[in-house]
């Protein structure tokens, strides 16, 4: 039996009514979609009424029988005009009206709950901060904004659920999200939107909306650890605990608050620490070194799968809410094979503090 | 020779007079050559967006290879671009060894342009900074002093457009050759006439657009932050 | 103008000469022309026998009737082979290279041989993507995404990548033709104000393939040469960006969809004239809207890619310039419109395909509305709704246009007329047929079906089955007039050098014309589409 036939089976997966129109409406964003696409339909009817019935009665009303010789008509700039301006007019409305939609589908809220999603070929991997892992099926709770962090393991894929009207495609080296608030309990069909490959089509599941008691108790139970956890131990099993200390110490940034702050580089730009910089530190760390500290720090390309990654990005994001113990004090490490770290600390530091002007770094010695 | 006879030999039938031919020939020409810039543009888009992305890899790499070569054959180039007009003045005055005699030495100067390129490749692969699975950066020292942000990965992408792009030039050299032969025996059987030179001017344009291809990829792939 | 009965062995450039040589190193633009409608035929078939496979499939949920596998080729095949070596050529190729010169007044285009170069790059390319086709197949889907077409594919995409580069510059050649031959070869008295529409949409057409088709070319090259020397230059995990791949892809195929339906506004704008026997309403405006969507076209690429991580920002930009790109299109619509207005309508087939392209071509274009519409594309992107909207415009829009340009200019191309009432029943067919194919897949896309399923939830089926349903209707359409137009080059009525008392060059001289066109180079001293000067000496309504 297929994956998808399997899927298609199961138990509870509702069906749509004999002839629907439309998907159900699950989100809070459906019905704006909605709205804006049962404005276009009607828009697109009159129009294409407009212009068949304006052919059907001027062809017949100037049939070669009834009208054996034609009348030159050249044109008429007040027409051009009108039908110029209206329809631009029209456009403009559209195009303000679904940008509306857009800036409110593209700004998760503060606070959202987050989960994260591994594309690969051929399926979905869901892994919650609490320490669920699923596979093609997502539980998320209803009435509450939930932030997708997603990536891929291999070739685009992307991440589509008709009845929340939301999608994004989901990369490979980077990550891209997707929010939604759910506003109805059931399940509803996941797919993948953006062909990868042999089983693109077999790459389906469901998100399964559940009241937020229940999913409480779905949460918690039968999980050895939360998200953040699984990323701590392999904070300290790959080592990252030697040089990333919870001081000024170490060889590399005290990675304690980092997330969400400006980060100050070498060259002088500064950017903001996002689960994508996190991920690029780790997987290519020559690419962007913090102000005041050397290009040491080896990659870990091939060496951290994509699960492991996206356990270490919650780990360092919940360094910075206090969420998560500070990297444990490794015993000092081997002496004089490295320079020392200047006595100044960047910019990025320490939670609390406010961000202040840039630090010129001064040479190390050796 | 008279003009008038080499003129009714050469109007094709579709063309009213020599002029309307000859405008529609230049005319032809320039617009193969924008199609060109948008081919080589294409390319120089990816690597515009790669450099100001990865700019410390693409420096460092840019700074291991010559320079010294890479502006010699700026200045053959140049030279043969120079060999290539007075080769079109010599057609437009009817001097048939003068004309053969520049198209030689066009070819000439863009076999040495070849030849040094080559040698430049031959370098490339010797230090491994060939694309491929053999590829190694090794990144020294004063590289690392002075780009800071050096990823191996990032100096591959740079060579995969070094490669790509000056193997495209070169592709278009080698055409050239081809044209170049093709006018060099067409002159040499007396083809050509004041009345009558075209194709000479159309190759012309080509070569020079060529040439001015190469200079912009000499500062874009060899002079980055070289005033370090 | 014309006479009633042609002498019998008049020399055409059908007769002049024999002899498979006299074909295949013609520099004719009337054969070579005539070397094109074989060779896209061919490939049209090709492609439709795909659609075909792909339809069968659809009408059950599960995958059973193909493999996985061979279902990706399938689909994938269906859009190279449409979209690379039908939809483009057809139209420029075919009429475009009948009847450019015709209508400059010239005897042929600029480069009579970079003319049958062009043809000979679309043999070799698509040769080399048949190839591609029958080793195995290609399975990245038409647009080639990476990183999947550089490092995990397994199947040809080299080969077709390689083919379609080929095929590329026989489109670049076709297009450098047109701008010289209508700049530098128009008859005395043919100013620019006085030229066909067909010549202006032809023109901007042009414009494209000269300045897109490079950048697809070299981005094709640039996939090649990651795939066999294993470069990163869109491969992340190399260091290169996916994305960088879509935004070159698409800065060419979006302007390609526009090569698609320029030239066929360019021959509704013949066919409404001639059947209205009336000047076009608005001849400036319809000529500016050819270049402005030339233009513009260039500006929207990225509204294939709202969803892709392009940034919100980026993402405006490009949603805010479709919706002016719309416009000079929804401009020609009301002109066409326009132009019947105390006209003398007729409703011969060239007609009937008119009103099609017309009531196709708009609800195809309001569809795209709703893909430029941000928050409605990022659902509705990626499904069936898309691939309805795009064959509306290729099929329902650039396709109708093909066979309404050649029934009309038939007679002109063969000297014989095709029958009649076939040909309106076969017009009729293709109207339904199509509605009944793509309308439903509007329906099932914003249900949420994802396009390239190979199968797919139960509760789609029925849309499904009515889309296929109408695709064998729409199959009938299109075998229909291939069967009658063979069948007229023997049998049909032979047809005057104006059948239909239109107006323009091509109308002044014998069906078929002889080699060189014109006897003498024609002075123009009309504007285009003088019917008030016109007399219809010819019973345009031919019995078949």
């Amino acid at each position: 039996m297929s994956r998808t036939q399997k899927v298609l089976e199961q138990d509870g997966l509702r069906y749509m009514p004999n002839f629907p129109l439309f998907p159900e409406r699950a989100s809070t964003l459906a019905g704006h979609v909605d709205a804006l696409y049962f404005f276009l339909v009607a828009l697109t009817l009159v129009f294409s009424v407009a212009i068949a019935l304006g052919i059907a009665i001027l062809a017949i009303r100037y049939r070669k029988e009834r009208q054996p010789k034609p009348i030159q008509v050249e044109g008429s700039l007040a027409l051009e005009l009108t039908w110029t301006i209206i329809p631009l007019g029209i456009t403009m409305v559209i195009f303000i009206w679904a940008a509306a939609i857009y800036f409110y589908e593209t700004r998760p809220p503060k606070g959202a709950m987050e989960v994260y999603a591994v594309g690969k070929q051929w399926m979905w991997k869901f892994e919650h901060v609490e320490g669920q892992r699923e596979i093609n099926t997502l539980h998320v709770p209803l009435g509450r904004d939930v932030r997708m962090i997603m990536t891929s393991q291999d070739v685009i894929h992307s991440f589509f659920v008709p009845a929340f009207r939301t999608k994004a495609d989901v990369l490979p080296g980077r990550y891209t999200s997707v929010w939604f608030r759910a506003t109805k309990t059931g399940r509803y069909h996941l797919f993948c939107a953006e062909y990868c490959g042999t089983q693109h089509s077999g790459m389906i599941g469901e998100v399964v909306v559940m009241d937020p008691a229940d999913y409480q108790q779905w949460a918690q139970s039968g999980t050895d650890g939360s998200l953040a956890s699984f990323g701590e131990k392999a904070f300290q099993q790959y080592g990252c605990a030697m040089c990333h200390r919870a001081d000024t110490q170490g060889r590399g940034p005290n990675l304690v608050g980092l997330y969400g702050k400006q980060v100050l580089l070498d060259d002088g730009r500064t950017l903001s620490a996002d689960e994508t910089y996190i991920r690029e530190s780790i997987m290519n760390p020559g690419a962007k070194i913090a102000s005041g500290f050397k290009n040491i720090m080896p990659t870990f390309e091939g060496q951290i799968s994509e699960e492991e990654m996206v356990a270490l990005v919650a780990y360092v994001k919940a360094l910075g809410n206090g969420m998560a113990n500070p990297p444990a004090p490794v015993a000092n490490p081997d002496n004089g094979v490295y320079p020392v770290t200047p006595n100044k600390e960047p910019s990025m530091a320490a939670p609390n503090q406010q961000k202040s002007a840039p630090i010129q770094p001064k040479p190390s010695g050796k | 020779m008279s003009d008038s006879q080499t003129a009714v030999h050469v109007l094709k039938h579709h063309f009213r007079d020599m002029e309307q031919q000859n405008e529609t020939a230049s005319f032809g020409m320039w617009l193969f050559l924008v199609t060109e810039i948008m081919f080589f543009g294409g390319l120089f888009c990816a690597y515009l967006i790669y450099r100001v992305l990865y700019f410390d890899s693409f420096a460092a790499a840019s700074s291991t290879i010559d320079v010294k070569w890479g502006a010699i054959n700026t200045a053959v180039l140049i030279c043969s671009s120079l060999t290539m007009a007075m080769a079109v003045h010599s057609a437009a005055l009817g001097k048939r060894k003068a004309l053969v005699g520049f198209l030689v030495l066009t070819i000439i100067l863009g076999g040495v342009f070849l030849g040094i390129k080559g040698k430049e490749y031959y370098d490339k692969f010797e230090e491994n900074h060939v694309p491929g699975s053999n590829y190694h950066f090794i990144v020294e020292p004063e590289l690392a002093h002075k780009f800071h942000a050096i990823d191996p990965a990032k100096t591959e992408i740079f060579f995969s457009l070094y490669f790509i792009m000056t193997g495209l030039h070169a592709t278009h050299m080698v055409v050239g050759f081809g044209l170049l032969l093709w006018l060099i025996i067409a002159s040499m059987k007396g083809k050509f006439s004041p009345g009558y030179y075209s194709p000479v001017e159309m190759v012309g344009l080509y070569w020079h657009f060529v040439d001015i291809v190469w200079i912009w990829l000499f500062p874009l792939l060899y002079l980055i932050s070289r005033h370090h | 103008m014309a006479t009633a009965v042609q002498p019998v062995e008049k020399t055409n450039y059908l007769n002049a000469d024999y002899g498979i040589k006299s074909w295949l190193l013609t520099t004719d633009h009337k054969r070579i022309a005539l070397l094109y409608l074989a060779s896209v035929t061919f490939f049209f078939f090709i492609g439709g026998f795909f659609a075909m496979l792909i339809r069968l499939e659809l009408l059950t949920p599960a995958g059973d009737l193909m493999q996985a596998d061979t279902y990706n080729k399938v689909f994938t095949m269906h859009g190279v082979i449409m979209v690379f070596f039908f939809l483009i050529p057809s139209i420029p190729a075919v009429l475009g290279n009948f009847l450019v010169p015709i209508m400059v007044g010239a005897k042929d285009l600029a480069f009579p041989k970079i003319n049958l170069a062009s043809w000979y790059l679309y043999m070799i390319g698509g040769g080399l993507t048949l190839y591609g086709l029958i080793n195995g197949g290609l399975d990245t889907g038409w647009t080639f995404y990476t990183p999947f077409s550089t490092t995990y594919s397994n199947t040809n995409v080299s080969i077709v990548a390689i083919g379609v580069f080929i095929n590329g510059f026989s489109s670049i050649f076709t297009g450098l033709n047109f701008i010289v031959t209508i700049h530098r070869m128009r008859a005395p008295g043919l100013t620019w104000s006085r030229l066909p529409l067909f010549l202006w949409a032809h023109y901007a057409t042009a414009v494209i393939m000269v300045l897109g088709t490079p950048v697809i070319a070299i981005t094709l090259l640039l996939v090649a040469a990651e795939r066999l020397l294993h470069l990163g230059i869109f491969d992340a995990k190399l260091g290169g960006d996916p994305l960088l791949f879509q935004h070159l892809f698409w800065f060419y195929s979006h302007p390609a969809v526009y090569i698609m339906i320029l030239p066929a506004m360019g021959v509704i704008s013949e066919l409404v004239t001639c059947f209205s026997r009336k000047r076009v309403f608005g001849y400036n405006f319809v000529a500016l809207a050819s270049i402005g969507i030339a233009v513009i076209g260039f500006l929207v690429w990225a509204h294939h890619m709202f969803v892709a991580g392009i940034s919100v920002y980026a993402a405006m930009v490009f949603s805010f310039l479709s919706y002016l790109v719309a416009i000079p299109s929804a401009i020609k619509v009301f002109n066409w419109t326009a132009t019947l207005y105390k006209g003398s309508i007729r409703f011969d087939t060239p007609m009937l395909y008119v009103f099609g392209f017309i009531g196709l071509f708009t609800i195809g274009g309001m569809t795209g509305l709703f893909l430029a519409a941000l928050g409605l594309d990022v659902h509705v992107t990626d499904t069936y709704f898309v691939v309805a909207h795009f064959h509306y415009i290729m099929v329902g829009g650039a396709i109708m246009g093909y066979l309404g340009g050649l029934h009309f200019w038939w007679p002109k191309i063969t000297g014989r007329m095709y029958p009649e009432s076939w040909a309106k029943l076969s017009a009729l067919l293709v109207f339904v047929g199509f509605n009944l194919t793509f309308f439903p897949q509007f329906v099932v896309g914003f249900l949420g079906m994802p396009r390239r399923y190979h199968a797919y939830p139960p509760e789609y089926q029925i849309l499904n089955i009515l889309s296929t349903a109408g695709a064998s209707v729409l199959a009938i359409g299109y075998i229909f007039p291939m069967i009658y137009f063979a069948w007229s080059l023997r049998y049909g009525k032979k047809a005057p050098a104006n059948p239909w008392n239109a107006a323009g060059l091509e109308w002044t001289i014998p069906s078929p014309p002889s080699t060189f066109n014109f006897d003498e180079t024609p002075v123009v001293t009309w504007e285009a589409y003088n019917y008030d000067e016109i007399e219809e000496t010819q019973e345009a309504e031919v019995v078949g």
